[in-house]
């Protein structure tokens, strides 16, 4: 929606979006919890009403939208191939796509939990939407894995609706979410965290019955003297988003295996020319916040390409990750004669305190920063000014230290 | 006198910070790294609050549920009270993104308003 | 009373086979089985492979069975329309005493009349799967070792009984059989008493409980657990074959392959166990998979692993896959053994049990109406644009996707659920559809098909299941009355 908006105010004169479901908003329409919009609109929103700001003014702007409506294909070329109960099978030609499909759970699979498969083991997003949209009570004994935002929020939701959230379990030794949520979501309702714990088996051959749950060494190896049996009807997942690609790797959109989405540059363009891509379908973002900003770039940029405006480039930047920095967004920076300043977004791998962030183009030093704390569950942010980068790499550097 | 620990939520550092105090009364603060810490957890000791975000049930529509939060924060300690009277409640459609569903609950000052619409 | 000529225990894909081979004849077929759905216990998770029989031991039943049933595959597949592959499977040989073994393996098979076994060389084997460890020294080609869709096999020698007359009771468990004057006369179920003249136990992994109902339990069946890794079908090592270890003394060991509908398969173990109910994977086994396929296959991604399950092979001790009648016992016919070659053999197992039951007196009348062709639920996911454009003008439910990882829509749920063998539990719709199967394994679809699977037959959420009795979905309402005490 940020993306479009956008790009009507850039002055694309059609701008369409394709949505599978039946309504706007995507999946802030399931999250009812406040803390959106801090930054965005300096004022604390829940997930709907932040959503509805955008499809109001989506509307106003005149963009238009096809519901109900799986994309099945986005070619190379900008055609988009859709399906839809009305119109059948759809072909759109596009000037320029952007993706912002957004991304999904890690489940159960990915990080293989041994034991039995009854009814009764969610992510953490589909408990969300079937209690928050569908007025489906998932369970009410629950143990949660992961302490991502997404668990800690539905921790405080169950137990608002009468749920016992029996434990949050957390595999690291520190936080996945965001600090806020602990105090407000586990804190308020005296539930327990168990960090550097994790759930070694599930039982239970129809519902859950239970789980056990086991400290781990160093190494993230489960000590099973200290395996304890924990029971519950419900194990709800909060273990990790993952960019969802399934079209942009149909498209041969050139992927990155750190973020799991497409490389990108500044303007949010991804190596097949007329496609862009933002949001969570790029990196995985804490904020909606970061997310709308973002898409405010790809919307604009993509409009420029349309119209055939965006600059030709004059050289490549490659943006490294250096000391303790997992990835960079954009991946690269396409040099052009436009005076801009280009945000890079990244995340570090380790939490850290009183740190300097450096910023290197080619070994000079451009910019620096100091941050009392980093957390890999929390992006950065710098700022680079296009007129001072030239060709080459360019390295952000986190270390302990002024 | 009691004593509480409040980790501070301001900014992304965390402190952990030591409150004693007496009712309305803060006696000493520890662990704080900032002023706007102090004023955070003078408020949380003395008076903690909360958005409250839930739903309501409507009644007679395709969508079961309208998504609700309290347009001004309310004490912590009174959520589950609350949620108790609103879990009473339904409506039917249409709603109003904002319209009032619960007048000044529980006394509070704080009215829960609809943050979705159904038409 | 229901009364039946043919009463037969146990809808997995052998009880299924034997049911619509039985309505070639002018009788009255009833199924039960205890489960919610067909093919619930042992059909459902096993290798999905037909085998050739070319390692079966020779001279046994289970080897004429196994050996018979492959070539039947391709006929029976297009009349029910049921995804199949022919792929091939292939043996490497990487060190010395693997390689000794070849011949005796290439014997073996011959043995079996499995004549297009063949010797390749290393250089053959790497052409064909890249991904094999390069020290492979020789190894066998196997080219009838094929794959198939043992969920919708299953699903659809049962609706093409249904289709020829004969009625499945699922929900129900025998919990006794009827003896009078040495011949079965009926059977004590959870729903009721059924009269019937014939009586065939195909239990599976229950078989030996069934057989000491008429007292017939000179052997136990020992569950042997076997767990599987499920990969995405982007997953970079894939392999185009079944590729198969040289098998030990102790076990044929694990294998990867693909399966029908891309995805690889990586295992099984193979685990003897007392608890028929452990239906439950470990953290080393899952770990041993990994190390013996890492021989196999050296790039192999476990990391890209969408889903783990575990299967129970329903072993019998003492060993070999019987069928058995009784002269003290008439009228009934007892499978046992039937264990991982059973899916292969249930085409021929239909065949060989319908003609063990005219030789001890079932009724010769064909059925003239009989009709070989199922015809399952559109794929939407296979077709051209144009045929799903077409499907969705005839049928604007198939223009909604409601798993997006496997391109599943509203309008195969709904048909799903409203077919003659009707799905209607989260696993039945995911075992014919494959929602819920994919990368996301539900959590995009899950909310979705409850919603459905409520709405279409008018059933309350609250009572839709998983799977059995008792693996309830929800546990009542956020808001309004229905409450569930108990979970």
């Amino acid at each position: 929606m940020a993306a479009a908006v956008s790009a009507k105010k850039q002055g694309a004169k059609q701008v369409l979006v394709i949505e599978r479901d039946s309504s706007l908003g995507g999946i802030l329409q399931q999250c009812i919890h406040p803390g959106f919009g801090l930054s965005y609109y300096d004022e604390e929103l829940t997930g709907p009403e932040y959503a509805g700001r955008f499809i109001r003014q989506a509307q106003e702007l005149g963009v238009k939208t096809l519901l109900n409506s799986m994309v099945l294909e986005v070619l190379p070329d900008g055609t988009v191939i859709c399906t839809n109960a009305e119109y059948g099978i759809t072909t759109v030609r596009a000037k320029s796509v952007v993706l912002a499909m957004g991304c999904r759970e890690r489940t159960r699979g990915n990080i293989q939990i041994p034991g039995t498969r009854p009814a009764g083991i969610y992510t953490a997003g589909a408990a969300q939407r079937l209690i928050n949209r569908q007025n489906e009570m998932v369970g009410r004994r629950v143990v949660i894995l992961g302490s991502g935002d997404i668990g800690m929020i539905m921790a405080r939701r169950m137990t608002l609706e009468g749920a016992q959230v029996v434990a949050v379990v957390e595999i690291m030794d520190f936080l996945a979410g965001l600090t806020r949520n602990r105090v407000q979501c586990l804190d308020d309702f005296g539930i327990p965290l168990l960090l550097s714990h994790t759930v070694t088996r599930v039982m239970g051959n129809r519902r859950v019955e239970g789980v056990c749950v086991a400290r781990v060494d160093e190494n993230k190896k489960p000590i099973l003297e200290t395996e304890e049996f924990y029971p519950c009807d419900t194990l709800l997942l909060s273990v990790g988003l993952i960019p969802e690609n399934e079209l942009s790797r149909t498209a041969h959109v050139e992927m990155s295996a750190i973020t799991g989405g497409p490389v990108v540059n500044q303007c949010m363009q991804t190596s097949v020319p007329c496609l862009f891509a933002c949001g969570n379908v790029v990196h995985v973002n804490d904020l909606v916040d970061n997310v709308s900003w973002e898409s405010e770039v790809a919307g604009r940029e993509a409009a420029r390409y349309a119209m055939g405006q965006l600059p030709q480039s004059a050289g490549t930047v490659t943006c490294e990750p250096g000391n303790n920095v997992r990835y960079i967004c954009p991946q690269h920076i396409a040099l052009t004669e436009e005076k801009a300043e280009v945000d890079l977004y990244f995340r570090v791998k380790l939490p850290e305190e009183k740190v300097r962030i450096r910023l290197l183009c080619n070994g000079k030093e451009l910019g620096k920063k100091s941050a009392i704390k980093v957390n890999p569950g929390e992006m950065e942010h710098i700022k680079v000014s296009m007129s001072d980068l030239t060709a080459g790499k360019l390295e952000v550097h986190v270390a302990k230290g002024v | 006198m009691t004593e509480k620990q409040i980790t501070c939520i301001i900014c992304p550092i965390g402190c952990r910070i030591t409150v004693r105090g007496e009712d309305d009364t803060v006696l000493s603060l520890e662990g704080n790294q900032c002023i706007r810490g102090e004023a955070y957890a003078k408020n949380e000791f003395i008076h903690p609050v909360r958005i409250l975000t839930t739903t309501v049930k409507v009644e007679g529509a395709d969508t079961p549920l309208i998504p609700v939060r309290s347009d001004q924060p309310v004490p912590q300690e009174k959520l589950m009270e609350c949620m108790d009277l609103i879990k009473e409640v339904s409506v039917t459609k249409p709603v109003l993104r904002y319209q009032v569903i619960v007048p000044d609950i529980l006394g509070t000052g704080a009215n829960i308003v609809a943050t979705g619409e159904v038409l | 009373m229901l009364q039946t000529d043919v009463l037969v225990i146990g809808a997995g894909a052998v009880g299924c086979a034997i049911a619509r081979e039985l309505t070639k004849y002018q009788l009255k077929v009833l199924v039960v089985d205890k489960n919610e759905d067909v093919g619930g216990e042992a059909s459902k998770s096993n290798s999905a492979i037909i085998h050739t029989g070319y390692d079966a031991p020779p001279g046994t039943l289970e080897s004429q069975l196994v050996v018979a049933a492959n070539p039947m595959y391709e006929l029976l597949t297009r009349q029910l329309d049921v995804p199949y592959q022919k792929v091939g499977a292939i043996l490497p040989a990487f060190t010395d005493e693997q390689f000794d073994k070849l011949p005796a393996l290439k014997a073996k098979a011959f043995q079996n009349r499995v004549y297009d076994v063949e010797y390749l060389t290393g250089e053959q084997l790497l052409a064909m799967e890249p991904n094999l460890n390069p020290e492979v020294k020789a190894g066998l080609y196997i080219p009838r070792e094929n794959i198939i869709d043992p969920f919708l096999l299953v699903v659809a020698y049962a609706e093409n009984a249904q289709q020829n007359g004969a009625h499945f009771l699922l929900n129900t468990k025998v919990t006794g059989i009827r003896v009078e004057n040495g011949r079965v006369v009926g059977a004590q179920t959870t729903a009721g008493e059924i009269q019937a003249t014939y009586i065939v136990n195909a239990a599976g992994l229950y078989c030996d409980d069934v057989a000491a109902m008429v007292g017939k339990n000179d052997y136990t069946v020992n569950p042997r657990k076997g767990q599987f890794y499920i990969l995405d079908k982007n997953t970079t090592c894939k392999v185009n074959h079944i590729v198969l270890p040289i098998p030990t003394k102790v076990t044929k060991g694990k294998l990867m392959c693909p399966t029908i509908h891309g995805n690889m398969l990586v295992g099984p173990t193979a685990e003897e166990l007392e608890d028929k109910q452990d239906y439950s994977t470990t953290a080393e086994g899952l770990a041993s998979i990994e190390t013996d396929v890492r021989r196999l296959i050296p790039g192999v991604n476990l990391r890209d692993s969408i889903t783990q399950y575990c299967g129970l092979r329903p072993n019998r001790n003492p060993e070999g896959l019987h069928v058995d009648t009784y002269d003290d016992v008439k009228n009934y016919v007892n499978l046992s053994g039937v264990r991982s070659t059973g899916l292969t053999a249930s085409v021929s197992l239909g065949k060989y049990v319908a003609q063990r039951l005219i030789e001890i007196g079932m009724p010769v009348n064909f059925n003239s109406t009989f009709n070989p062709i199922r015809k399952g639920i559109p794929r939407f996911h296979e077709m051209t644009y144009e045929e799903q454009d077409a499907l969705i003008r005839e049928n604007p439910l198939y223009g909604k996707v409601i798993c997006r990882c496997e391109t599943i829509t509203e309008g195969e749920i709904v048909e799903a659920i409203h077919r003659p063998i009707p799905a209607r539990s989260v696993d039945a719709i995911k075992r014919r559809l494959r929602a819920g199967m994919g990368r996301c394994q539900g959590g995009f679809c899950g909310p979705r098909v409850l919603e459905i699977l409520g709405r279409e037959p008018g059933v309350p959420t609250e009572e839709i299941r998983k799977n059995q009795i008792g693996s309830h979905m929800i546990t009542g309402k956020v808001r309004g009355e229905r409450v569930i005490a108990n979970v």
